[in-house]
């Protein structure tokens, strides 16, 4: 039998019942729609968290206060986190000479209480020399970010973030000029930064940027600092730049045993690795949840062509009698599953897509379907197809033709 | 030729055995028209399928054609069906879902022949089974019992198979349409040359047969020519028990 003919065939029976096969139909859809949303939404939030983290900086290695903790822990440390690290340790870190560290930006932050003209808000006051601006991936929407010569002199300016204009000032207020008082003391501001977006590990439109050494006199009354950024020349140099920062400042702070060090690292890359593998982890889980309505439909199409063999018995006792043989009665039945399960993968490719950007549209997630996802699911429903629909068919094909022409 | 040697059918009903042929010997020549005739449960209908290759003895030997049809397998036997035999079946067996033409060129489709030599194949056997050309393209469902025959007719000439097998073709069917179901078969006989085996249980039908076989119980009771095959030359080797 030719495979126009089988396909004839296929189309026919298909349609004869078409009620039946549309159910049979809409219950791999539905595995297969789920399976493609629930992986674009995986792949999403592994996306939007890698963009998060990508948009602190690139290649940076984070030093801290404090014991080593794991990655993933809190990165910005507010006050009252120990006082290890001064702003000696990050020129002492500049001037180690080592060619593969590209920058060092020490920062000091903390919140305070900032008003302007009767209005007040909340925020994250952090203090930064003129490399911050590079390391940490800042670009101004206005004006200028702080130099040396402000660092030099403790002059009193701040660049602040979008969030803190509109806070301040409303909506499209002019902030350029203005004098805001942080801890009631009067600072200019300067510049304004390009918003951002994303909330990931503190939002940097919601800060006000002001010189380190203004942070250290006038706002924190001492010398430490609260996180120096070091940004590694590419991204395979970081581990290196990373070993050779602890053995620095390990001996800078006389500690010999490294699990006592007073201060910890923390490595971009491995920030972003150990959240894909949560991703990575919810995506699968995401998965196999939605593969077990997949399977489900995968027995519905087993169950139809069972009940389609016994139903059909006659037809196939025929089929046998006017020369079929036992290839071309397997063959019929097992492309009707196949038919079945890879129109519902089409179907549930569209509707799974659709499912996707509607949750793109209601910005709920960033999601994004993959090519890889569209083929896979394609791959699996025919795959269904044959598994489940290989059973019905060979119990159609060995059926002997006098008892499959006597059944009544 | 077929050559039907000491043929026995048992079947197994729970832990009984039930014999429906016990020990059925006879001989038809190519181009005879045969019709077989018993009371119900005799075992008409067991024999056909084993002449028709749709099942095999469980002892004695089948020879169509030279060759010993009661030892192959499944595909091998499927193989002699598609190119030797055309079967009637007494309960029409026609997919209500297909047409009249998709009907008939469905032995064509397993036999693999294609296109237009498939459809004009096939309405060459709906013209010589005397269906008009009006119905080619209507389901069973909209047909009368003795359009729907003709149909089953068509089918079973439409692979030009050597032997036609029927099992009670005009049982469904008034006196006047199966007359004309019957002149059928006599022409396909007479002119074509086929060989006809024709199951039936009305002495009336089995008339416009060469030879009517009788069976009572699994066996075969009389072997005679009829007033009309008495006229052809009557095989040899044709035996009663
Ligand atoms: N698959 C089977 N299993 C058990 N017994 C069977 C089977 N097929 C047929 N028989 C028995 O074999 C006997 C002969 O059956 P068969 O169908 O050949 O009769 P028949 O002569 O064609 O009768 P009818 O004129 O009613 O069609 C019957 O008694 C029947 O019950
Ligand atoms: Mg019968």
């Amino acid at each position: 039998m030719r495979i126009s003919d089988l396909l004839h065939e296929t189309y026919s029976s298909l349609s004869s019942n078409k009620a039946r096969s549309g159910l049979t139909i809409l219950g791999i859809v539905i595995g297969i729609s789920s399976v493609i949303a629930m992986v674009s939404i995986g792949q999403g939030a592994q996306g939007s968290i890698q963009s998060s983290i990508q948009s602190i900086g690139s290649n940076l290695i984070l030093v801290m206060p404090g014991a080593q903790r794991g990655a993933g822990v809190q990165i910005s440390a507010g006050r009252g986190s120990a006082r290890t690290l001064t702003q000696a340790d990050a020129d002492a870190i500049t001037l180690s000479g080592n060619t593969e560290i590209t920058s060092v930006a020490p920062e000091l932050s903390g919140r305070y209480q900032v008003t302007s003209k009767g209005t007040n808000t909340n925020t994250s006051v952090v203090g930064v020399t003129d490399t911050y601006l590079g390391v940490r991936n800042i670009q101004l929407d206005q004006g200028l970010f702080i130099t040396d010569q402000h660092l030099r002199s403790l002059s009193k300016v701040a660049v602040v973030g979008p969030t803190v204009v509109t806070d301040l000032f409303g909506d499209g207020g002019n902030a350029i000029g203005q004098t805001i008082r942080i801890k009631n003391v009067e600072f200019k501001i300067i510049g304004v930064t390009k918003a951002k977006g994303g909330s990931g590990f503190g939002s940097q439109d919601d800060m006000i940027f002001v010189p380190l050494t203004s942070a250290e006199r006038f706002l924190a009354g001492d010398n430490y600092v609260t996180t120096i950024s070091v940004q590694a020349r590419d991204s395979s140099s970081m581990s290196t730049v990373q070993q050779d920062l602890t053995t620095l400042l390990l001996e800078r702070h006389h500690i010999s045993d490294p699990q006592l060090a007073d201060f910890s690292t923390l490595n971009q890359a491995d920030i972003v690795a150990t959240a894909s593998t949560v991703t990575n982890t919810l995506t699968i889980l995401l998965a196999a949840v939605a593969g077990i309505s997949l399977l489900v439909g995968g027995i519905g199409i087993m169950n139809m062509m069972l009940t389609n063999v016994t139903e059909r018995t006659r037809e196939i006792g025929l089929r046998k009698a006017i020369g079929a043989k036992r290839r071309d009665i397997n063959l019929q039945f097992l492309l009707e599953a196949v038919m079945l399960t890879f129109l519902g993968g089409a179907i549930g490719v569209v509707l799974g897509w659709g499912i996707s950007v509607g949750i793109n549209q209601f910005g709920l997630i960033q999601t994004k379907v993959s090519v890889s996802s569209i083929l896979i699911a394609f791959g699996v429903s025919t795959v269904i197809g044959i598994i489940f629909g290989y059973y019905p068919a060979r119990r159609a094909s060995k059926l002997n033709p006098i008892v499959a022409l006597r059944y009544e | 030729m077929i050559e039907v040697n000491n043929i026995k059918k048992t079947y197994r009903i729970g832990d009984s055995d039930f014999q429906a042929l016990k020990g059925v010997t006879f001989t038809i020549q190519d181009g005879e028209f045969v019709a077989i005739m018993g009371p119900s449960g005799s075992g008409k209908s067991t024999l056909m399928y084993i002449l028709g290759a749709l099942d095999t003895p469980t002892s004695g030997t089948y020879v169509l054609d030279g060759k010993d049809v009661s030892t192959l397998n499944d595909d091998e036997l499927a193989d002699i069906r598609r190119e030797k035999i055309g079967f009637v079946f007494q309960s029409f067996n026609i997919l209500p879902r297909a047409t009249v033409l998709s009907n008939v060129m469905l032995p064509l489709t397993y036999a693999g022949v294609v296109g237009e030599e498939r459809l004009q194949r096939a309405r060459k056997a709906l013209f010589a089974a005397g269906l008009e050309e009006q119905h080619f393209s209507h389901r069973s469902n909209q047909l009368s019992g003795g359009q729907v025959q003709r149909v089953a007719i068509a089918r079973s000439l439409v692979n030009n198979p050597a032997l036609i097998l029927a099992d009670e073709p005009t049982g469904n069917l008034d006196s006047k349409t199966g007359e004309i179901v019957l002149a059928t078969f006599g022409k396909l006989n007479k002119e074509e040359g086929r060989t006809i085996v024709l199951i039936t249980h009305e002495p009336d039908v089995a008339q416009h047969a060469d030879r009517i076989i009788v069976i009572k119980d699994g066996s075969i009771v009389e072997d005679i020519p009829t007033r009309s095959g008495k006229k052809h030359i009557l095989p040899h080797g044709a035996s009663t028990i």
